[in-house]
């Protein structure tokens, strides 16, 4: 039998991460695609937690601890100094953090670190809203949901505004490769790391990290909710290499499910009215249509 | 009439500021501090405020948006701990230069690095300098009461300083205890409605706020900063000494001494330490033991005179410093304490105990070690800067 994924385990186990955390199994597979040869940064977010409590540690690759708001910097100085010290030829510096941590807080330097064209990976694991201090709203949070600072009350309820594209805001800054990535589809998540690797110059991967405590469902649902929010496009999965956009995981129109079956699985979503149920499908319906167009205009030649 | 509920420090400092009913809170995330916030989006969700809670990215633009809004015109309030206050730390120094009157609850935390998410004043301590009034609480109960004191001092026209209302993060922000509380009415009368004199607001008398001031005039604005800064000690002295007569809540004061009149030796400490301390003053009084505490609630500007009438008689002090100033001799309590006492007429031996690091316990019997290290001296213990409670030591 060929194995689709690679043996290698360079985060062991141990772990501190909650029951059925996705975060938890995107880290495992990211490092299975970049390999041994991986230098680490991570900021404040849930992932400062997961490889434990000092004297103990589940991570084999050297790790550095930095400051929330300072990811792309931080990877920016590992690169340099490595380069500086000629040892950057085959070793991969790659950046992890939440979307709290790059979405809000971490975008200029991570905006910074793209412009400059270092050569650094950078991973945001997506489990949309600061769960590290308990599920505040970031602009990763998308509209409807509740958080903590979006509760549902009688006057306002859930978050009005919609999710920042991420990917896009990588794609205007000509980053040579971004793309998203699942960890419902562990095989192409760690094709796109393994190709990220060999790219020369910053590349950007947006995983989507399901968040039972966050999201408020049940822990053992995290990969079927996953593969929902791909299969009803709300979390397409797609590259984009020098501005040419291609999608990985092609959702047939027939093929294609209900953003209820998503919606419904989650606490998060229980307050919604129809309204804001039918405004969520035809976002997902118009972004859809939107990427699609990207392929076909600015795709790969066929 | 005074209503009692229970309360945690987050969630007394949450109602106070849902009493207090500001133009706008601006924060963003961080433990220990989110309950206050996430308590808040509550009161907003459900209508309860008037104000304008903006959720920012960062604390870099928490503080900068408390300061547009301040600048506007706005009575603000925000919260942060640890990193995001050193985070924030550029804006912190602008706001009290601008001399807004903005109130900001810190959680104290310590500081990362390494990452640590428990008690120690290492946050509050690197702003100690940045032009903020600082004052320091025991238990809910005080931080409670502070919220509305912090506004009428900040916002005195004599003053117009941004206040720091700081409390021990976990130990304070997350225990719950009894708080009396006022009513919204009260609160309302006592905090009066803000007027600035200058703002942004008015386009018929436009200012301009924090302009290029080179050396012609920078220098004079600073002193006018330091003057705020004094003339805030009385202020702060009057506003907390009237509280209880005009709220019927309890006394108040920028310096609390316990059972310090008759003490040989006594113990200096800020927060919630204050109140163990005060557990072993309890008992060792009642075994005939001359111990003594002085609680410093207003660390900015500091009490200097009342720090230093207040150990008057007393033989021997010992400084308890939840953070550290590295290289400098003691940790930020002693240096001021033992200042204070220079020009003191008799000059009791000072010596500081370095404490608590990123939440290490202090119990009963730590104090009660440090109270009978001064009291079994054979003569005047001086210039001793030890570490309390760490390995290796
Ligand atoms: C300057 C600063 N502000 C705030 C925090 C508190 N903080 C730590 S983790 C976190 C949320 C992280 O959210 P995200 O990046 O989405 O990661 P997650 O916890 O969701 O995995 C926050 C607000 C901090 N550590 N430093
Ligand atoms: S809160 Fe969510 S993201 Fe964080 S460890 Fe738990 S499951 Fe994972
Ligand atoms: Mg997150």
């Amino acid at each position: 039998m060929k194995k689709t994924i690679p043996d290698i385990e360079l985060m062991e186990r141990g772990h501190q991460a909650c029951l059925g955390c996705g975060a938890a199994h995107a880290m495992r597979y990211l490092l299975k695609g970049l390999g041994p040869k991986t230098i680490a940064a991570i900021p404040a977010c849930c992932w400062a937690v997961i490889p434990g409590v000092y004297p103990y540690s589940c991570m084999d690759v050297p790790l550095q601890y930095v400051a929330f708001e300072t990811t792309g910097a931080s990877i920016s100085g590992i690169e340099a100094a490595l380069r500086a010290k000629g040892k950057k030829e085959g070793t991969t510096v790659v950046g992890w953090a939440g979307d709290g941590g790059t979405l809000d807080i971490g975008i200029q330097a991570l905006s910074g670190a793209v412009e400059r064209g270092h050569d650094v990976k950078y991973v945001c694991y997506d489990n949309e809203a600061y769960m590290n201090t308990g599920i505040q709203r970031s602009s990763a949070t998308p509209f409807g949901a509740w958080t903590t600072t979006t509760p549902v009350g009688t006057t306002k309820a859930w978050k009005l505004s919609p999710k920042k594209n991420i990917v896009e805001i990588m794609v205007a800054h000509d980053i040579p490769y971004a793309c998203t990535a699942s960890v419902a589809y562990p095989e192409d998540l760690i094709k796109k790391a393994q190709k990220m690797k060999d790219i020369t110059g910053p590349c950007f991967m947006h995983i989507y990290a399901p968040c039972p405590t966050g999201w408020k469902y049940p822990p053992e649902k995290t990969i079927e909710l996953a593969r929902l929010a791909t299969d009803t496009c709300i979390f397409p999965l797609y590259e984009v290499t020098n501005g040419k956009y291609r999608i990985t995981k092609r959702i047939k129109d027939e093929k294609k499910k209900d953003v209820l079956d998503y919606l419904r699985m989650q606490g998060r979503f229980k307050s919604l009215d129809e309204g804001a149920i039918q405004s969520i499908r035809d976002h997902v319906d118009f972004e859809w249509a939107r990427l699609l167009r990207k392929e076909e205009c600015f795709g790969e030649e066929q | 009439m005074a209503k009692p509920m229970a309360l945690s420090g987050n969630f007394a400092a949450a109602y106070a500021t849902k009493q207090i009913n500001p133009h706008v809170v601006a924060a963003y995330p961080i433990t220990p501090q989110t309950l206050m916030m996430e308590k808040f989006s509550e009161y907003v969700a459900n209508g309860e405020v008037d104000t304008e809670l903006v959720c920012v990215e960062s604390e870099h633009s928490a503080m900068s948006a408390c300061i547009g809004a301040a600048a506007a015109g706005g009575r603000v309030i925000t919260s942060t701990a640890a990193n995001g206050l050193a985070l924030m730390f550029e804006v912190v120094y602008i706001a009290a230069s601008l001399r807004l009157p903005i109130t900001m609850c810190v959680m104290n935390r310590a500081l990362s690095g390494p990452i640590n998410i428990h008690g120690d004043h290492s946050d509050s301590m690197g702003t100690r300098d940045s032009g903020w009034i600082q004052i320091f609480n025991e238990n809910a109960q005080e931080v409670y009461d502070t919220m509305f004191q912090a506004v009428r001092i900040g916002e005195h026209k004599d003053v117009m300083l941004p206040v720091m209302v700081n409390f021990d993060g976990f130990i304070t922000s997350h225990k719950f205890e009894r708080v009396d509380t006022l009513d919204d009415a009260a609160v309302r009368d006592y905090v009066g409605t803000y007027t600035p004199e200058h703002s942004l607001l008015d386009t018929e008398d436009p200012v301009t706020y924090g302009p290029l001031d080179l050396f012609d005039y920078y220098f004079e604005h600073k002193r006018q900063q330091v003057d705020a800064m004094r003339n805030a000690l009385p202020v702060a002295r009057e506003v907390l000494t009237s509280y209880a007569r005009e709220t019927g809540q309890n006394e108040y004061d920028i310096i609390e001494a316990y059972h310090l009149d008759d003490a040989d030796v006594a113990i200096v400490a800020l927060s919630s330490t204050a109140g163990t301390a005060k557990f072993v003053v309890d008992r060792m009084r009642a075994e005939g033991k001359k111990v003594g505490l002085l609680k410093i609630r207003l660390f900015r500007p500091f009490p200097v005179e009342a720090v230093r009438e207040a150990l008057a008689g007393v033989k021997q002090v010992a400084v308890l410093d939840r953070s550290d100033s590295f290289g400098a001799y003691g940790g930020p309590v002693f240096a001021e304490v033992r200042n204070a006492l220079y020009d003191a007429e008799s000059r009791p031996g000072i010596v500081d105990y370095i404490y608590g690091l990123g939440g290490r316990d202090i119990n009963a019997v730590d104090i009660e070690g440090v109270y009978n290290r001064m009291l079994s001296a054979s003569g005047r213990m001086a210039g001793d800067v030890q570490y309390l409670g760490v390995r290796g030591d």
